[in-house]
């Protein structure tokens, strides 16, 4: 079975939700919209203290090509816009809302039929593109780059094929194996979209062999697709990282940066991205939803939700039976590569894949011990790199010599800190590294 | 035998003639280093700290010779040595050393577990540079020190500690020498190289919190909350400005007259290295004989 080459690790699955259907949750009372939902320029808010909103008005227009707009997920009356904290810890500029009622938006279709390509031939790649950029779809694997961005390959390159994450390769989080449950017929058609925008015939979509229902339906409805191929891949983490799902899929290694994905012509979008793609080019429904796994060995009922944005992160938790006693730390996101939450009046936004409920024992953190040269980061580095080595220079600020040994190349996975015996925190000081790698590197090419 | 002698005296000719040539080529290539930069060199203390802005102790003393042959040594301070070591210098280059008012590192934040809860807890690598990339960290100020001692251990000559009672760092005013490696160190900028004063004596806002008045002041109870009163009472000198909702007091113009200390209402202005206040009667008569002269007056 094919996986990816280099490093990797195997976490224990704990796919607590696996079998509970998709529900809706609740409308929330107030929501509160991020103007930085997305990797790239924040959104810029159109809207007003005292405005109107419907389901689906535009709350902040995009700030630039590399950014998205944020549209309401409710309707109501606009009572502030202001710094609030959001899930990255920082308080920063978002739109809050008072819900009134449920008031849709008429140019949303709220239909459940599925529309094929075929039945709408009149859509060319610009037009699917540029529907997809007035979504305000980003990339729903929680990295949250803006969709029409990938979309548009920049000059000197074309794209081959579209690959599909359908890994989800984090331990716990089910949020995608509902999609692909649920909702087959729509994803194969986001599929489709996104193949004619990118103008390629060949798309494949890349499921881990931990979801053999998922894999045995997927390649069930894609018998009417011959384009789309369905490839089961072996478990391991980190699949569904961008460069590992290429390498496991078609055996392309993408070169380290500055190169791109579409380099080796390869466009890889998420499946919940898939399924947004189809709501918005078919249906007409910018991106106000997402499903999220709210899930933890203590709580009562690990469930996979599909909420509004803006929904506060302790709601979500009210639904699932609340907060149990023993909790020692909540991480937005799955445990590899989620943040621990500082509050739990937090907004969900674009990016929210998941809410992880940690105990106490899960939660802590072991005393790092000395490095004993056991080279076990290095082995599993799916990037091939030498984390032990980058950890101590970034803590020695010798960016030199971590630029040299290619620090920007880290994917932040992980991998090395939770295969370390001596439990030393490696990614956290590769972080700090790479930040500051990356802001040499971007004023030396400024200067030049 | 006479294998033993010709051997010694080809060696001793090889070596000779080897002497001969290094001696001339390396007076043919020697390269003139002025050697009132070794000179200057030697009076400095060698701690290589970087805090003068050159490279280590030799750069400063070849900008010191360099900037002595253009004729004045304005702009160049060992901030280690001090006034001290620039007029040794001096002494040595023949001008007269640049008068310079000492500095001292002054943390300006005074979070301490009593004023600022902590709600969260940060496991991570202990370190200030990682635990800012969590956001806020373990209070709600996202502003305030983070306790995880960067700056400590950037300090080379032993002049900060960790107080584990208040979480904060402590500036030991003797052995500081104002070299600016914790300033840079903190990833908050809350560590400032600001004037010692006459005496020690300085007045500083200990917050560096710039959200507005009702956040910060849930965030601590000793944080500065942008309410102006401080700049009311310092009208006269224009001392202090407020900008992103922080006061600032410039040293260059306070004239530790210390009203804004009293005017404040959350505490966070405070006064270093004063006599204790006289009772209320005699509050007036101000304790400082340098700015005597230049205190507002009583009448006022």
């Amino acid at each position: 079975m094919k996986t990816f080459h280099i490093g990797g690790v195997h976490p224990a699955e704990n796919k607590l939700s696996a079998g509970s259907p998709i529900r809706e949750a609740a409308l929330p009372k107030q929501a509160v919209f991020s103007m930085f939902q997305h990797i790239g320029a924040p959104a810029k808010p159109v809207v007003q203290k005292g405005d109107v909103v419907k389901v689906g008005t535009l709350l902040a227009e995009a700030g630039g090509f590399v950014s998205a707009p944020v549209y309401s997920s409710v309707s109501g009356k606009v009572n502030k816009i202001d710094a609030v904290l959001d899930a990255s810890g920082t308080r920063r500029m978002a739109v809050i809302i008072d819900v009134e009622g449920d008031d849709w938006e008429e140019s949303i279709d709220r239909s459940k039929d599925l529309v094929r390509l075929s039945d709408r031939p009149e859509l060319d790649a610009k037009t699917i593109v540029e529907k997809i950029k007035n979504a305000g779809i980003v990339g729903l694997g929680g990295a949250t780059f803006p969709c029409h961005v990938k979309l548009t390959p920049p000059p000197g390159c074309k794209a081959e094929c579209v690959i599909i994450n359908a890994v989800e390769c984090e331990p716990y989080l089910t949020a995608d194996h509902r999609l692909m449950l649920e909702h087959p017929d729509e994803i194969l058609v986001g599929v489709d979209l996104i193949m004619k925008a990118v103008g390629v015939t060949k798309g494949y979509v890349g499921i881990e062999n931990n979801k053999p229902d998922a894999i045995k339906l997927m390649t069930e409805k894609s018998k009417d697709y011959p384009n789309i191929e369905i490839v089961p891949l072996k478990v391991k983490y980190p699949q569904g990282g961008e460069k590992q799902l290429i390498d496991a899929v078609v055996g392309r290694q993408v070169p380290a940066p500055p190169a791109i994905p579409i380099n080796v012509g390869a466009v890889v979008q998420n499946v919940g991205t898939a399924f947004a793609i189809y709501e918005a080019v078919m249906k007409n429904k910018p991106l106000i939803d997402r499903i999220i796994t709210v899930t933890g060995k203590s709580v009562k009922n690990p469930s996979n939700l599909l909420a509004r944005l803006g929904t506060s992160f302790q709601q979500l938790i009210d639904e699932c039976g609340g907060v149990p006693e023993d909790t020692g730390k909540i991480i937005g996101g799955g445990p590899m590569m989620g943040k621990a939450l500082l509050s739990l009046e937090v907004p969900m936004t674009k990016g929210s894949s998941g809410l992880l409920l940690m105990n106490e024992k899960e939660a802590r953190r072991s005393e790092p011990q000395p490095c004993i040269r056991c080279a076990k980061c290095v082995g599993a580095c799916p990037m091939g790199l030498e984390p032990f080595l980058l950890s101590k220079v970034s803590a020695m600020e010798e960016w030199e010599i971590a630029e040299k040994n290619d620090i920007v190349s880290c994917i932040e996975c992980g991998s090395c800190q939770f295969t370390c015996p001596s439990k030393r925190p490696l990614l956290d000081m590769i972080r700090v590294g790479k930040t500051t790698v990356m802001g040499i590197i971007r004023s030396r090419a400024s200067k030049n | 035998m006479n294998l033993i002698f010709i051997a010694v005296i080809v060696l001793g000719v090889i070596g000779l003639v080897s002497a001969l040539v290094l001696f001339i080529i390396s007076n043919k290539f020697a390269v003139h280093e002025d050697p009132r930069i070794a000179q200057v060199s030697e009076v400095l203390p060698q701690a290589n700290c970087g805090g003068c802005g050159y490279p280590g102790c030799s750069g400063f003393a070849a900008a010191c010779v360099k900037a002595a042959d253009a004729g004045s040594l304005e702009g160049k301070l060992c901030p280690v040595g001090g006034q001290p070591v620039m007029e040794q210098v001096a002494g040595i280059l023949g001008l007269a050393a640049v008068a310079s008012a000492p500095k001292i590192a002054v943390v300006r934040c005074n979070g301490t577990c009593e004023n600022r809860p902590r709600n969260a807890k940060f496991e991570g690598a202990q370190s200030c540079r990682v635990q800012q990339m969590t956001g806020l960290g373990e209070t709600a100020c996202g502003y305030g020190c983070l306790g995880c001692g960067d700056c400590v251990k950037k300090c080379q000559f032993d002049a900060l500690k960790m107080d584990p009672v208040t979480g904060l760092p402590v500036v030991d005013e003797e052995k500081c020498t104002a070299c600016g490696a914790c300033s840079k160190a903190c990833p908050r900028g809350i560590i400032e190289i600001r004037l010692k004063g006459p005496k020690g004596r300085r007045v500083v806002v200990l917050c560096n919190n710039k959200d507005k008045g009702a956040l910060a002041n849930k965030a601590c109870k000793a944080s500065c909350i942008g309410c102006g009163k401080c700049v009311k009472t310092c009208e006269k000198f224009e001392a202090i400005t407020l900008e992103n909702n922080l006061a600032y007091i410039d040293a260059e113009k306070c004239k530790m007259c210390r009203k804004c200390e009293e005017a404040c209402p959350k505490g966070a202005i405070h006064a270093f290295n004063f006599p204790p206040r006289k009772p209320k009667a005699e509050e007036s008569t101000i304790q400082n004989p340098q700015n005597q002269n230049v205190e507002p007056s009583k009448a006022e």
